[in-house]
């Protein structure tokens, strides 16, 4: 077993959570004030899952990651001016402006890209798992999808070679109850897509992903039995997202409910882990604004970065297209 | 080395034999290649190809995959894109469908996306090609599918040689390249050096000079246009052939000179004419040399239809010879 987080660990813990949650709220803002152009899938409400599994990856370790992205990066260590330059389509972003925040990555933090296709990432992670055992490192990959992506034929695939190759990697699904705008009993009939490991050799467990302790304590134990070379784990994290499908209001649609979306936001991975810093005595609350402040200053200082990034050339269209 | 025995001047090999000696090359002078796909290592491939391959380099870097094009293409992007150079097998170019994603939208963009941050040096070999009485789900040309995908290079050898330095050159460079192979072509035998070469990607390869007709084709058609050339020279028509060899990128510049010389030009291929590549090369032929044509731009593909199974309905469905024949008649009005 994975000892529990030391102090140390539960404010690495809750940096990132913070930083993820500051970041989307300001991008979702910027995203409907029409400042940022394009589609934003935010990850607030969701901080807890990214955190917690990113607390135990270094930068030789490789993630990749979904449309909903930007907590990912975040949690891998990304930096918010160039995230936010990104977001804005300039020059200084991550990806020059040419990915948005569909794709935004980034190879030295060992991030393989948010991505635009529901279920792409499993099977590009098997390949970094490969990569990390056929140089005989004890580096890992650690693929996150959706409730969704777990009806995809990509995830089924990838889970079936993971196991057979017996590869350094953990599947960290993220069911945030909706497929899009799909509640889960409407788009599969399992209720716990844990369920499925055992159907490809795998152990499957499912954790509450509202618990960022649970989360790390039980990525942790996955991680270790994927450096062992014991092969691949399903782990499940039940979670919510508080903002909609795409943006913060989204569109509009009826598919869920005021009062579902309230009874989850009494149970905000922040809120909770706050108070059990709390009660541990690690972080009090004046400490915990101290926190929150500071990494405002950043978000902040990281959109002033990205407007003053120069928006791209025309003349580097074609760039990069080859190598 | 066998010094003391004699060495025929030209060494022949198939196309086959061409293919494997290629891999086994490439397996040797990089490290971190490896081969994976169904069927690639305890059977060598459906086609012989990779025969041996596993014995000499092992399960790690020669291994076999379950029947998941998909998850195949993707281990293949996400091993090059954290520094392998996988030499990935699709055995036959109509399973694409299943692993089109990974294709499309994965290897063909990471890098693009990304900024320029990520390499993704992949081979991609796969099988093409109608006449084996494969019906209509093995037998296709798909290569219009894959030209039209920016990121991607897209090469189709017509002989042993340019099979071996195509599917070297392809090894040695960083973008993912789709070698498609050609199944009715795995007999034919040709001069092949033992050592390393490459043949260029994107350099075209004229294989008959001639004078007053330019044919462009590639792949398995090449032969049946030199075919053609012989009957066409009775009809006073001195073809000049040209084997694109690589569709993507494109020798542009080649095809437009033989025009500019020749004042006609076909374009033959054996995938569906109706958005086949014989579109874009005529397409380019009228914009860049308008004034140098005697004739319209002609092409010979297959008609819009499957694949047939029925050995008698196959062979008149794929173009050969005689067909070119016929086209360059009509262009003459001959």
């Amino acid at each position: 077993m994975t000892a529990q987080p030391d102090d140390a660990t539960l404010l690495d813990i809750h940096e990132r959570m913070t930083r993820i949650r500051i970041f989307e709220t300001e991008a979702g803002k910027l995203m409907e004030d029409g400042k940022i152009p394009g589609a934003l899938h935010l990850y607030v409400g969701q901080e807890a899952v990214a955190a917690g599994v990113m607390a135990h990856l270094s930068n030789a370790d490789w993630i990749t990651s979904t449309h909903r992205g930007h907590g990912h990066l975040i949690a891998k260590g990304g930096e918010f001016g160039r995230m936010f330059a990104e977001l804005f389509g300039r020059s200084d972003g991550y990806c020059k402006g040419k990915g948005g925040s569909m794709h935004i990555s980034n190879m030295e933090l060992g991030m393989l890209g948010a991505n635009g296709i529901v279920g792409a990432g499993p099977p590009i992670a098997v390949g970094a798992a490969f990569s990390c055992r056929f140089k005989q490192t004890r580096n890992v990959a650690v693929t996150f999808f959706g409730d969704g992506a777990s009806n995809e034929g990509s995830f089924h695939e990838a889970a079936n070679m993971a196991a057979l190759y017996k590869l350094p990697i953990v599947f960290v699904c993220e069911n945030n109850g909706y497929g899009e705008y799909t509640p889960q009993a409407n788009h599969q009939a399992v209720v716990d897509v844990a369920d499925r490991a055992p159907g490809y050799g795998m152990p499957g467990a499912v954790v509450d992903g509202m618990d960022a302790v649970a989360v790390y304590e039980a990525a942790g134990v996955a991680l270790e039995r994927a450096r062992d070379g014991a092969g691949p784990t399903l782990l499940e994290c039940k979670t919510y997202r508080f903002f909609d499908h795409v943006g913060v209001r989204g569109m509009g649609l009826s598919y869920r409910t005021d009062e579902e979306l309230a009874e989850w936001q009494q149970r905000d991975p922040i809120v909770l882990f706050e108070q059990r810093l709390a009660e541990l005595g690690v972080l009090d609350p004046g400490a915990a604004l101290a926190v929150r402040d500071a990494v405002a200053a950043q978000v902040q200082a990281g959109i002033e970065f990205a407007e003053a990034s120069p928006m791209p050339d025309p003349a580097v269209l074609l760039d990069d297209v080859y190598a | 080395m066998a010094e003391a025995e004699a060495v025929p001047a030209v060494r022949e090999l198939t196309y086959v034999r061409a293919i494997n000696e290629a891999v086994r090359l490439v397996l040797a002078e990089q490290s971190t290649a490896f081969v994976a796909g169904e069927d690639v290592a305890g059977a060598g491939s459906v086609f012989g190809y990779y025969a041996g391959l596993l014995e000499e380099f092992g399960p790690e870097r020669v291994f076999d995959t379950p029947i998941s094009e998909e998850g195949i293409v993707g281990l293949g992007v996400g091993a090059a894109a954290t520094g392998l150079r996988p030499v990935i097998d699709i055995m036959f170019m109509d399973f694409m469908g299943e692993c089109m994603d990974e294709i499309t939208n994965q290897m063909a963009k990471m890098r693009y996306m990304f900024g320029g941050a990520a390499t993704l040096p992949i081979t991609l070999l796969t099988m093409s090609g109608a006449g084996m009485n494969m019906a209509a789900q093995h037998s296709q040309s798909l290569e219009a599918w894959l030209c039209h995908l920016p990121g991607l290079k897209v090469v189709m050898p017509a002989t042993p040689y340019d099979a071996k330095g195509l599917i070297i050159a392809a090894a040695r460079d960083d973008n993912p390249v789709i070698v498609a192979l050609n199944k009715m072509s795995l007999r034919f035998k040709g001069e092949v050096p033992e050592a390393a070469y490459e043949v260029p990607i994107g350099a075209a390869n004229i294989v008959r000079r001639g004078e007053n007709f330019t044919i462009v084709t590639y792949s398995r058609m090449v032969h049946e246009a030199l075919q053609a050339a012989q009957e066409l020279a009775e009809l006073g028509v001195d073809a000049e052939i040209i084997d694109l060899r690589s569709l993507q990128p494109l020798d542009s510049e080649t095809v437009l000179a033989s025009v500019r010389k020749t004042h006609r030009a076909m374009v033959v291929h054996e995938a569906v004419r109706f958005g086949g590549l014989g579109g874009e090369i005529a397409a380019q032929i009228q914009e860049h040399a308008f004034d140098d044509l005697d004739a319209p731009v002609g092409r010979v593909g297959a008609p819009f239809s499957p694949v047939p199974f029925s050995p008698q309905l196959e062979k008149s469905y794929v173009p050969n010879a005689a067909k070119i024949v016929a086209e360059a008649r009509r262009l003459l009005g001959a």
